[in-house]
C-alpha cells in the first residue's frame, strides 16, 4: 500500500515549504461542479484533499462548511457517492493524498468493515472522524489498519502535551491536524499569538507530520505558519471560493 | 467514571470538548462527595422548587377503569412546571463551583430552557438558549417566558430547525467559549458525564416517589412508568426502583402518527444504533446514517435520540419500552383533566396513555405508579390545534 499521506509530506518538505491540504465539500454545489473544484485544486498545488462527506448535523462547523453540507444534501450526496468519487480521482491523480472527512454516524452507519473495505477499494489514504476522540477511536481503527488506512487525529487547543503524545501513538501514513482556535471552521482574520510555540511543542513529541488548520484562509498565513508546521490546511475559505463560483485557488 | 452503559454512551465530541469534559467529570465527582454540595441542592429543592412533590392517587380515574391503582408522581407541581428544574438546578450549582460565568442551554418544548433561564436569574448568572425556529413558532409562551427570566434566546432555523439543531448550536457555543461557559444539558443524553449527571440529579424523584409509595401504601409499586423523549424524567424515576427487582420499569416512546410511517420519535423502538450528540445510542436516522425529521404532538418528546443508559436498560431486560401514539396521548390528557382535575403535559400524557391501557388488565391490589413530569398549560394552543383537524 502506498503510503501517499506520509509521502505528501516529505516531497513538500524536500521542496522547502509546507504541504497544502485542501479540505472540499463534496457534492457542493453539485457532485459534478464539486469534481471539478477537486480537480482544481489539486492543479492549484494541492499536496492532500480532503473529501468532506456532508452530515445532516454537522456541529463542528462554521457557516459556510455548513450551508454547503446542506446543500450538498439536497443534492443527494450520500457517503457511497463520496467513494465513488474517490475512485474517479484516484485514477486522475495517482500520488495525491485522499483523507474522508466526516461525521462518525456516517461512517459506523455503514459498518464499520464494509466501509474500510469499501474505502479501501476506492483509494481513500485516511480517515478523519471529527466527533472520534482517543477514548472512542479503537473500534474504527482496528478496522482501518487491517485495510491499510491511516487515520488523522485531531488535536485541539487545549489538548495537553500527554493527550498528544498518546494521540499520535500507533498512527502512521498519517499527521496530527492541530486546530489552531477553540471554535468551528471558519476564516478568521487573526490566528493566535501563541500558535507557532505551540505548534513546535506539539513537533517536538510527534513521530507524524504537524499541520494546522481551521482559520487559515490565505497562501501567506500556510506559508507562516509552515514556519513552525509540516503543513497546513485551507477549508472554509476554499468552500467560499466554490460557493461564490469560482475556482478554488487560494489568493 | 462510567462513561458506557453496554456498547451504548461514551464521548463521542470535537477534541476541544474532552478537556471541558474532564473538567466537568472531575467537579462532579468532588461535588458528589461534597456533602455541602448535597445539603445546598436539598435547600433549594426543597425551598425553592417546593419539593417533595406529592404521590396522588388518581381514584376516580382508576376506579373507572376498574383495575390497578394508578398514583401520580406530581412533577408538574414543582416551580417551573416540570421536573427539568431538579436537574437545571444541580448543573448551575455545579457551574458556580467551577467558576463558570455563563449558561447556555438547548431546548425543544422550551421547558428546560424556562428551568435553565430560571436558575440562572436565581444564581445571577447570564443565560442564553438555542431553540429551533419552529420550536420557538409553536412554543411561543415559553419563549417569552425565558426572555422575562432575563434569558437571551437563539432561534435555530437551519437544519430541521428543531431540538437537534438547537443542541448542534448549543456545541458551536461551547466550542468557542468552554474557558467561561457551562452546557446545561436537559436530558440524560449528549457526552459522558451528562447521562449519569443528570440522572443523578433527577434521581429525587424515583427516590421521594419509592419512600411515599412505601410509607403510604406498605409496598412498593408493581410497575413505574414514564415517557420517553431523551429520557430524564424515566431516568430520575427508575433511578429509585433500579435495585428492587419486583418493579417493572416502563419507557414510553412516541409514536406520533404511527410507527408504519416515519412520523414518529420512538428510538428504541423505531431506530438503530448510531452516534449523536456525544453518546452511541439508538437514533432515528436514514439508511445513509444522516439523522432524520421526528415528529408528535408533544414537543418535548421529538429528538431522535434518546439516552444511552435507557438502550442499556432495554438490552438487558430491566425496562419494557413501548409507544404511544398522538391519539392515545390526547385521550389521556382528557381523561386526567375531567377525572381528576389535573391538566398534564403533553409528553406525561403519554406515560398515562400507557397506565390507562395496563390498569384494567390488572388487579385491584396492583399499583402503577406515573411519573406526571410536567403540567399541561403549555399545550393548550397545540391541543386545541390538534383537536380542530380531528374533528
Amino acid at each position: 500500500m502506498k503510503q501517499r499521506i506520509t509521502e505528501s509530506f516529505a516531497r513538500a518538505k524536500s521542496e522547502g515549504r509546507g504541504a497544502f491540504v485542501a479540505y472540499l465539500t463534496v457534492g457542493f454545489p453539485t457532485m459534478e461542479k464539486s469534481e471539478q473544484a477537486i480537480d482544481d485544486v489539486i492543479a492549484s498545488g494541492a499536496d492532500i484533499v480532503e473529501l468532506g462527506v456532508p452530515f445532516s448535523d454537522p456541529f463542528a462547523d462554521g457557516g459556510v462548511i455548513r450551508s454547503a453540507a446542506y446543500e450538498a444534501l439536497k443534492q443527494g450526496t450520500t457517503l457511497d457517492g463520496v467513494l465513488e468519487l474517490t475512485k474517479r480521482l484516484r485514477a486522475r491523480h495517482p500520488e495525491t493524498g485522499f483523507v474522508l472527512f466526516s461525521y462518525y454516524n456516517l461512517i459506523f452507519s455503514k459498518g464499520l468493515e464494509t466501509f474500510a473495505k469499501a474505502a479501501a477499494d476506492a483509494g481513500v489514504d485516511a480517515v478523519l472522524a471529527v466527533d472520534l476522540p482517543l477514548e472512542e477511536r479503537e473500534e474504527l481503527l482496528s478496522v482501518l489498519r487491517s485495510y491499510g488506512i491511516g487515520y488523522i487525529p485531531l488535536i485541539a487547543p487545549n489538548t495537553p502535551i500527554e493527550r498528544v503524545r498518546e494521540s499520535e501513538k500507533g498512527l502512521d501514513n498519517s499527521f496530527l491536524y492541530v486546530i489552531t482556535v477553540k471554535g468551528t471552521t471558519g476564516a478568521r482574520t487573526e490566528l493566535p499569538a501563541d500558535l507557532a510555540s505551540r505548534l513546535e511543542s506539539i513537533r517536538a513529541v510527534s513521530h507524524l507530520p504537524v499541520a494546522a488548520g481551521f482559520g487559515i484562509s490565505t497562501k501567506a498565513q500556510g506559508e507562516e505558519v509552515s514556519r513552525h508546521a509540516d503543513g497546513y490546511i485551507v477549508g472554509s475559505a476554499l468552500v467560499k471560493l466554490v460557493a461564490d463560483g469560482k475556482k478554488p485557488c487560494l489568493a | 467514571m462510567k462513561t458506557h452503559y453496554g456498547i451504548y454512551g461514551g464521548q463521542y465530541v470535537a477534541e476541544t470538548l474532552m478537556e471541558p469534559l474532564r473538567e466537568l467529570e472531575a467537579a462532579y465527582e468532588a461535588a458528589k462527595k461534597d456533602p455541602a454540595f448535597a445539603q445546598e441542592f436539598n435547600d433549594i429543592l426543597r425551598d425553592y422548587v417546593g419539593r417533595e412533590s406529592p404521590l396522588t392517587y388518581a381514584k376516580r380515574l382508576s376506579e373507572h377503569l376498574g383495575g390497578a391503582k394508578i398514583l401520580l408522581k406530581r412533577e408538574d407541581l414543582n416551580h417551573t412546571g416540570a421536573h427539568k428544574v431538579n436537574n437545571t438546578i444541580g448543573q448551575a450549582l455545579l457551574a458556580r463551583r467551577m467558576g463558570k460565568k455563563r449558561l447556555i442551554a438547548e431546548t425543544g418544548a422550551g421547558m428546560h430552557g424556562v428551568a435553565t433561564a430560571t436558575v440562572a436569574a436565581l444564581f445571577g448568572m447570564p443565560c442564553e438558549v438555542y431553540m429551533g425556529a419552529i420550536d420557538v413558532e409553536r412554543q411561543a409562551p415559553n419563549v417569552e417566558r425565558m426572555k422575562m427570566l432575563g434569558a437571551k434566546v437563539h432561534s435555530v432555523s437551519e437544519g430541521s430547525a428543531t431540538l437537534k439543531d438547537a443542541m448542534n448550536e448549543a456545541l458551536r457555543d461551547w466550542v468557542a467559549n468552554c474557558d467561561d461557559t457551562f452546557y446545561v444539558i436537559g436530558t440524560v443524553a449528549g457526552p459522558a458525564p451528562y447521562p449519569e449527571m443528570v440522572r443523578d440529579f433527577q434521581s429525587v424523584i424515583g427516590k421521594e416517589a419509592r419512600r411515599q409509595c412505601l410509607e403510604k401504601y406498605g409496598r412498593l409499586p408493581d410497575e413505574a412508568i414514564a415517557c420517553v423523549g431523551g429520557g430524564s424524567n424515566a431516568m430520575g424515576l427508575f433511578a429509585g426502583f433500579i435495585d428492587d427487582a419486583s418493579v417493572k420499569l416502563v419507557g414510553v416512546e412516541a409514536g406520533g402518527k404511527g410507527l408504519g410511517g416515519m412520523e414518529h420519535a420512538a428510538s428504541i423502538n423505531g431506530g438503530r444504533l448510531g452516534v449523536l450528540h456525544g453518546s452511541k445510542t439508538m437514533l432515528l436516522q436514514t439508511k445513509d446514517g444522516n439523522i432524520l425529521d421526528t415528529y408528535s404532538v408533544s414537543a418535548g418528546l421529538d429528538y431522535p435520540g434518546v439516552g444511552p443508559e435507557h438502550c442499556y436498560l432495554h438490552d438487558i431486560g430491566r425496562a419494557e419500552y413501548s409507544v404511544i401514539n398522538d391519539d392515545e396521548a390526547i385521550a389521556a390528557f382528557d381523561a386526567l383533566c375531567r377525572f381528576e382535575g389535573i391538566i398534564p403535559a403533553l409528553e406525561s400524557s403519554h406515560a398515562l396513555a400507557e397506565a390507562i391501557k395496563r390498569a384494567p388488565k390488572l388487579g385491584k391490589d396492583k399499583i402503577l405508579l406515573v411519573n406526571l413530569s410536567g403540567r399541561g398549560d403549555k399545550d393548550m394552543e397545540n391541543i386545541m390545534k390538534y383537536k380542530a383537524s380531528h374533528r
